[in-house]
């Protein structure tokens, strides 16, 4: 069964066949996966999501490939999702929920999506990955093109994390830093994308990319007993995971796996050094300005978002809200979340926590409701962002006394 | 004065697959305008009914998106190159 047969223009809803091409020919809108959703409900039931693997492959039925699409996978996806009670009390939300999305191959969300498109690339018969990233994306790109026997060619800022560089040149991919910001490497991406016959994950498989963070939302509510949340907190970097998480939620009911349409609120983060989506926001205005980013929030630093204006759109249908959070109460929530509920989040999960501070300080979670935050990326990927918080306690020579003494002016808790 | 200008995969079947061309004209404007001129259609696709920009199209002076410049009424410095270039997803 063909569950997608073309694609078809955000914009100006022109339609093209399936393949390896992202903007509407026309007016260069972002090109969208079309699926057969009366076919999809006949075939998709709960039962058999559940039968299926713990991955984001049980969701296939939802995904942009075919049965014999050739699947790329690591095991991405189906990360737990956690109470916060700890974190949920110094915040004064009621009922908080934390999607743990650290715990993917690479650590972060973004193996939700490049297992789709390179899946895709296959399918297509492209045999190198490639993409324009902060990080992230690089890692999981480089290490889904090893697994998969494909080649691979990253492109990353020059300044990014040392963590993040590692943790992508140790798959043996082609790693290309560009003396710039992520704008200036999406760019340079832009023009080699028309030059070569690769599959740059977020630029010609973009319409398949994208929709891998859908699984976010099915997650969500097949671990919440298939009950929707009232509220989700998501980053904003490009804004393609928040539209695509709300694309999710509403295809639940569509299929006929949920009885009613979400009610769900979905809200936006952003750093305060790269806020182009906040700001329009906070301005109730449509067209999102772009910045020159700056901001320890390296993953989110995308000053010309390109799926900003359908972000601001989907929050702003749902009744969210979108805000924004300094480098320094990054670092403070990323700590705090650590302190509470034992998870390390790289920067971009600190303004996730800080935005959601910000929004249960401005009365935005009623009582009883509950609350779920996407926790997207791991810390040990942006230690620079926490070494001068995040020190030993004590450094002592080895004896009894040392320790002790330690004890005795109060630098080690005497508690049980 | 003539600049040279990169087209994008999506607008060169108007440009005869040229990934380059020339057109005459001081600002951006002047330039799309001229582009409309050699090849009738590439106007509409560059900017909206309101003579806006569209959305999804970046267009750079050299290094720089006119986003951060003056916009349609950027001035194109002598030599410079402008490029158009699809907005892309990211992360």
């Amino acid at each position: 069964m063909a569950k997608i047969d073309q694609l078809k223009c955000r914009e100006c809803a022109r339609t093209y066949d399936v393949g390896p091409i992202h903007v509407c020919e026309f007016c260069f809108g972002p090109l969208e996966a079309v699926y057969d959703y009366d076919g999809i409900a006949k075939s998709i039931s709960r039962e058999k999501i559940a039968a299926g693997p713990q991955t984001i492959w049980r969701y296939a039925d939802l995904l942009p490939v075919n049965d014999d699409t050739p699947r790329v996978d690591l095991g991405a996806g189906y990360t737990p999702l956690v109470p916060a009670p700890r974190l949920g009390a110094e915040l004064g939300i009621d009922d908080l929920w934390l999607k743990n999305d650290t715990l993917n191959p690479t650590y972060s969300f973004k193996d939700r999506v490049v297992s789709v498109a390179l899946s895709k690339a296959r399918e297509f018969s492209l045999d190198v990955g490639a993409c324009a990233s902060t990080g992230n994306l690089a890692n999981s790109v480089a290490a889904h093109a090893a697994k998969a026997g494909m080649g691979a060619c990253v492109f990353i800022p020059d300044d990014l994390e040392q963590g993040k560089i590692v943790a992508t040149a140790v798959y043996g991919s082609a790693l290309v830093a560009v003396k710039g910001n992520y704008d200036d490497v999406n760019r340079l991406c832009a023009e080699i994308a028309d030059n070569y016959p690769w599959a740059f994950v977020n630029v010609n498989m973009r319409a398949f990319y994208s929709e891998g963070s859908k699984t976010l939302a099915y997650e969500t509510v097949e671990q919440l007993g298939w009950e929707y949340p009232d509220h989700i907190v998501v980053p904003i970097a490009s804004g393609a995971q928040l539209v695509k998480v709300r694309k999710g939620l509403g295809e639940l009911h569509r299929v006929g796996l949920m009885d009613s349409a979400a009610t769900t609120k979905v809200h936006g983060a952003q750093a305060v050094g790269c806020s182009p989506v906040a700001e329009a926001f906070a301005r109730g205005v449509e067209h999102v300005r772009p910045q020159k980013p700056n901001t320890i929030a390296k993953s989110l630093a995308i000053g010309n978002p390109a799926d900003g204006f359908y972000a601001l759109k989907a929050v702003r249908e749902t009744g969210g809200a979108i805000d924004m959070v300094d480098d320094d109460e990054i670092v403070e929530s990323i700590l705090l979340l650590a302190r509470t509920e034992g998870i390390f989040t790289e920067t971009a999960g600190g303004v996730t926590v800080g935005v959601l501070a910000k929004l249960a300080k401005a009365g935005t979670f009623k009582p009883g409701e509950r609350v779920v935050a996407f926790i997207t990326g791991m810390g040990l990927k942006t230690l620079e962002a926490v070494t001068e918080r995040a020190k030993p306690t004590a450094t002592i020579t080895p004896t009894l006394e040392a320790f002790e003494h330690q004890i005795e002016i109060g630098v080690i808790p005497n508690g049980r | 004065m003539t600049v040279k200008v990169r087209i994008p995969t999506p607008l060169r079947k108007l440009t005869a697959d040229k990934a380059e061309v020339e057109a005459g004209g001081g600002t951006i404007r002047e330039v799309v305008d001229d582009l409309e001129r050699q090849f009738p259609g590439f106007k509409e696709r560059m900017c909206d009914e309101n003579g806006e920009l569209r959305r999804f199209v970046n267009v750079y002076v050299g290094e720089e998106d006119i986003r951060f410049l003056n916009g349609l009424d950027t001035e194109i410095p002598s030599g410079e190159l402008v490029s158009i270039i699809p907005a892309v997803a990211g992360g």
